[in-house]
């Protein structure tokens, strides 16, 4: 039996760049920042006091009530706001499936920091008795972000949440692809949020020293590839997309945004935080999507890098090279777009996987902005700068976590 | 004193509950008019023994179903 074809018919994003997929994508192709200094706590005595923080969110305005609010921690508001758009541009209303046909798989890296921070205050100020809501636990455990989604758009089929660091989202849309391919369900709402924003959440990073402390030039913080990149930058935001089988799709006459043909998992089995020499794991997780789609390495156009402005950049740009030959210096083009919107941890794999839908659905690649001095052993076509109108047919999405963890998500363009 | 009990429960129940001050009146039951699960009445509960500074038993807050019920469970024992 053929296996079935999975179309991507809504995407979601709440970024550092904007609420909404429409103001993301345009400061996305104009190559824009959405970094700025840490405004949620005060980090003045922390070494790095700039994040990509979502600006401007009022949850009331996404179909929370603010008792509800008070119930959720800010990555699970983030995520319903997601769910809504990509529920609302997929067009699922009077045609939806059985509710047993739709599942939601949704991660987060780290869950509710926020909450676990301002209880355990409260807790010490107030004792056990008043210092813990009963929605505490509710309220920060993740697979609550896929279990209120479920709620809201009466989704009864598989509802879990993947948790791999860095490569949450990724893994949520290609695990969330094969639960259609397999049949156990017609339509997916899938990827990742995440709020870390907070003193635990920045401070933690900044003792294993992996953050930017370009303070005082944040929106030049993010700088992927280049000799004088000091470390990623934190950002927060959520980014789903919902996932449906192609035939269902389109005889119901929904828009299709792209195709996901591929998909690969796999890991390192090296280190706790560095990618293995080489970047072995990640060459073999390329490998494996490519298979998976059934693809030559020549097929991809562009390949959206996991590239967070650390030293790792070096080796994925090692890898891509190894898997792609000649191909890598000879129409393959790579960026970084965690470069405008920074690092989202559990979100980053599915809002690097939505913008390569959005390339290829709008024949636009986006750029690597600040690589203004390249590293010498990233030699790879970047897009520098600025956005390129280009028409390609496949993309790579690639997502590497701590823990050794990786995920490759291959795109095709509808039509 | 009874009054303003009554007064501040219903302004912490508004506000605990999302409700509109017109719709909350001693006979309005916690969990039937106001959708309040299960949770949201240990939070209501929480933040009346803070208000009040009075200890809500778990077995006595079973008893409260209605607003009502809470204004007077406080008054007994703030008299």
């Amino acid at each position: 039996m053929a296996r079935r074809r999975i179309a991507i018919t809504g995407i979601g994003l709440v970024t550092p760049l904007g609420i909404g997929t429409d103001v993301t994508w345009a400061k996305v192709r104009a190559g824009e920042s959405g970094i700025g200094a840490i405004t949620r706590f005060d980090a003045s005595e922390f070494t790095t006091r700039i994040a990509g923080e979502v600006r401007d969110f009022d949850g009331t305005q996404w179909g929370m009530q603010k008792r509800e609010l008070r119930q959720m921690d800010v990555f699970i508001h983030y995520g319903l706001a997601a769910a809504k758009m990509a529920m609302e541009q997929s067009g699922l209303g009077e045609d939806r499936p059985d509710p047993e046909r739709i599942g939601v798989y949704v991660g987060a890296g780290m869950g509710g920091l926020s909450g676990i921070e301002n209880t355990w205050e409260t807790l010490r100020a107030k004792g056990p008795r008043h210092g813990i809501s009963p929605f505490f636990t509710p309220s920060v455990i993740i697979n609550l972000a896929p279990g209120q989604i479920s709620i809201r758009y009466d989704c009864r089929g598989p509802n879990m949440s993947m948790v791999s660091a860095c490569s949450t989202g990724a893994h949520s849309i290609g695990e969330a692809a094969r639960v259609i391919e397999r049949g156990d369900a017609d339509v997916m709402i899938a990827g990742g949020t995440e709020s870390t924003v907070t003193p635990l959440g920045i401070g933690g990073f900044c003792s294993a020293r992996a953050l930017s402390q370009r303070n005082d030039e944040p929106t030049k913080a993010s700088r992927p590839f280049t000799q004088s990149r000091d470390g990623f930058v934190l950002s927060e935001g959520a980014a789903l997309v919902v996932l449906e089988a192609l035939d269902r799709a389109v005889a119901r006459g929904a828009t299709v945004i792209a195709e996901v043909v591929g998909y690969a998992a796999n890991a390192d089995a090296h280190h706790i935080t560095m990618p293995a020499p080489g970047g072995e794991g990640a060459q073999r997780c390329m490998t494996l999507a490519l298979r998976d789609a059934g693809l030559a390495p020549e097929a991809i156009g562009y390949i959206n890098a996991h590239a967070t402005s650390t030293a790792a950049d070096t080796i994925e740009t090692a890898a891509i090279r190894s898997v792609f030959g000649s191909h890598a210096y000879d129409g393959l083009a790579v960026s970084s777009t965690k470069s405008m919107h920074g690092h989202l941890l559990g979100a980053a794999g599915s809002l690097e996987a939505a913008l390569c839908a959005m390339a290829l659905h709008e024949g636009v690649l986006p750029p690597t902005i600040n690589l203004d001095d390249p590293d010498p052993e990233c030699d790879l076509d970047y897009v520098p700068h600025t956005a390129r109108q280009v028409q390609v047919e496949h993309a790579m999405s690639n997502s590497f976590g701590f823990g050794g963890t990786n995920a490759a998500i291959v795109l095709k363009r509808y039509g | 004193m009874s009054d303003s009990i009554k007064e501040k429960v219903i302004e912490i129940v508004v506000d605990q509950l999302d409700a509109k001050p017109e719709d909350v009146d001693e006979s309005k039951s916690f969990t039937e008019d106001l959708q309040a699960d299960s949770l949201a009445i240990v939070e209501l509960v929480l933040a009346l023994e803070e208000k009040f500074e009075v200890k809500i038993p778990d077995d006595e807050v079973d008893k409260i179903k209605t607003v009502g019920d809470a204004i007077k469970y406080i008054q007994d024992r703030t008299k």
